[in-house]
């Protein structure tokens, strides 16, 4: 038989599973994505195409709400991820070019820690402790807590960039008397570039999506994005709620697919 | 999980030994306030006194975990006997997050090995696509999931219209829609540590059971599951510990009657019960659950490993 090495690796069904798979993952968001550029005023009738929902976000009733969230939800996600990145880039150049040390493994712990914990536990925790320190609830408290959360998901990036990248450069670097401080900028940061940019864009979406912290650690009246569409939702699905839901999922598809593009491209030949 | 890629590092160099202590400062001080520091107050918060309408009183009490586990009557002087809503609660979350993650498996294994025999150019591809959906908003997913399921519907109407079924199936409220919509959103981590193990099998041992007549089904069970047992074991704990604490999945599709752990600790939070120390203590009774399954599968990733060299 020609392909034998083929036959052997391929098991009949595996395929068919792997597309029902796909169709799994993708069907949701085609249908709410398609659904929202739906002319009707009900949810189960198809009336043609229409941006009527899109403009109802921007101008409708609830347009203020919504305005005000995407702002909390856009500036926290900035900030958070902004704070995030950078305090993950020092702690994965401490980890990955720090030599052996002691507290090396607690310190990976620590910094996986929010992954570990279960969010809901997470989220209780942290508004146990705001309250036991009379720290009150705000965007100040949301911010925090995304500070924290964001850590991990941009330290993995830029740490295992960071061990793909052989010290020889920054060793020559320094052989020319460059200071360690300039080795550090001029040639480890820049060599670094695609893992910071493909971490800080991690941290950005799982800030801009979390609903499960924010919810328990904001105040009253303060809204972000996914709290504001969580309360409308309760309410039962409306249109209008697509017509959001349509933007936010362009908004992470697109951060995601450049952060992929970002994180695979060489920068050190 | 990504512990061993990160910590075990062969490209460790020490260019920057003398400053890792300022370097590694700021993680250490943000998450020890803002993660370890709360999860101590919680454990603190548990043994406290409750405060009607949220909050506690500061005096040490069992009673969060004495209302957990015991039943005292309506006036809490009859003897103490075993109280099952709590524990059922828990219980129906394991089960829930069991049954995810069997149908994870079920269609993961299959996907993740599908992904590993491809061409290596297509490789990164396909984990791209399987991926991205979960980068959306969980929250979005799981609405989108509620819509799409819903008595009126696109699935029932597209099921109804080309005469599958004659009146609509009733999949909201029910365990299976949990179930669908907790292997919605996490997916991705069953599949990827079994496409790595699977990447990393060598096709050579399945060649040579081919040629001592070994079916082609019994090679993968007894060769290529043994070898990828890891990836699998891995797929399973990172599908199942975010389950059995979810809270969107069980609230929005599952109804009232499917109540899980989640929505349980939520209440105390937000909801009218306002028992604060009972919800730590619920959320501690969670953590210990999740964090003995973590290091129980450490151990056996670590036993992994030595076999494997």
């Amino acid at each position: 038989m020609a392909n034998k090495q083929f036959d052997i690796k391929s098991y009949p069904g595996f395929k068919g599973i792997t597309l029902l798979c796909l169709v799994i993952l993708y069907a949701p968001l085609v249908v709410v994505t398609v659904y929202s550029f739906n002319a009707s005023q009900s949810l189960t009738n198809w009336e043609g195409v229409s941006l009527r929902w899109y403009s109802d976000v921007f101008t409708g009733p609830e347009s203020g709400k919504f305005k005000t969230a995407a702002k909390n939800s856009f500036i926290i996600a900035i900030i958070a991820a902004t704070t995030a990145t950078t305090i993950a880039t020092l702690a994965a150049t401490g980890m990955v070019r720090g030599g052996k040390f002691r507290f090396r493994t607690v310190s990976f712990g620590l910094i996986s820690l929010p992954l570990m914990v279960p969010e809901i536990v997470l989220a209780v925790a942290t508004l146990i402790f705001f309250n036991s320190i009379g720290f009150e609830r705000g965007l100040l408290t949301i911010l925090l807590a995304h500070i924290a959360f964001c850590i991990p998901f941009a330290y993995l990036p830029i740490s295992a960039r960071m061990q793909g990248i052989e010290d020889s450069y920054e060793q020559a670097a320094l052989d020319l008397y460059a200071t360690k401080r300039q080795a550090f900028t001029k040639i480890l940061l820049p060599l670094m570039m695609p893992g910071i940019i493909s971490g800080f864009l991690l941290a950005f979406i799982v800030s801009l999506d979390d609903f499960i912290i924010t919810n328990f650690v904001k105040g009253a009246g303060v809204e972000t994005l996914p709290t504001a569409i969580f309360g409308s939702v309760k309410q039962g699905i409306k249109p209008n709620i697509m017509a959001i839901s349509t933007m936010l999922l362009s908004v992470s598809i697109v951060m995601v697919t450049i952060s992929y593009f970002v994180s695979k491209s060489d920068n050190t030949k | 999980m990504a512990a061993g890629a990160a910590s075990g590092g062969s490209a460790t160099t020490d260019t920057y030994k003398e400053a890792r202590t300022w370097l590694l400062l700021p993680a250490w001080v943000t998450l020890s306030i803002l993660v370890l520091a709360p999860v101590l107050m919680m454990l603190i918060y548990s043994f406290l006194t409750k405060e009607f309408r949220g909050g506690v009183i500061w005096e040490f009490s069992l009673a969060a975990y004495d209302q957990f586990f015991f039943d005292r009557g309506l006036f809490g002087d009859e003897p103490p006997k075993i109280e099952w809503t709590y524990i059922t609660i828990f219980w129906r979350s394991i089960w829930q997050a069991a049954a995810a993650t069997l149908l994870s498996l079920a269609i993961g294994f299959p996907t993740a090995y599908f992904i590993a025999t491809r061409s290596e150019n297509m490789r990164p591809v396909w984990v791209f696509l399987i991926t991205i959906p979960y980068w959306v908003n969980l929250l979005i997913r799981t609405v989108s999931m509620k819509f799409l399921l819903r008595d009126q519907g696109p699935l029932n109407d597209f099921l109804m219209n080309i005469g599958l079924i004659d009146s609509p199936l009733h999949i909201v409220n029910t365990n299976f829609a949990v179930q669908l919509g907790l292997f919605y959103s996490y997916l991705p981590f069953m599949v990827l540590p079994i496409y790595a193990a699977v990447e990393r099998y060598n096709f050579a041992l399945s060649e040579a059971a081919a040629d001592l007549y070994a079916s082609k089904w019994t090679t993968l069970r007894r060769i290529l599951l043994p070898a990828v047992k890891p990836g699998v074991f891995a797929g399973c704990i990172l599908v199942f510990v975010p389950s059995m604490g979810s809270f969107l999945a069980p609230d929005l599709l599952g109804g009232a009657k499917n109540f899980m752990i989640g929505s349980l600790i939520e209440e105390q939070f937000k909801g009218n019960a306002g028992n604060w120390p009972f919800g730590a203590a619920a959320s501690m009774v969670l953590l210990t659950m999740v964090l003995i399954i973590l290091m129980f599968s450490a151990r056996q990733q670590a036993k992994a490993d030595k076999a494997g060299g």
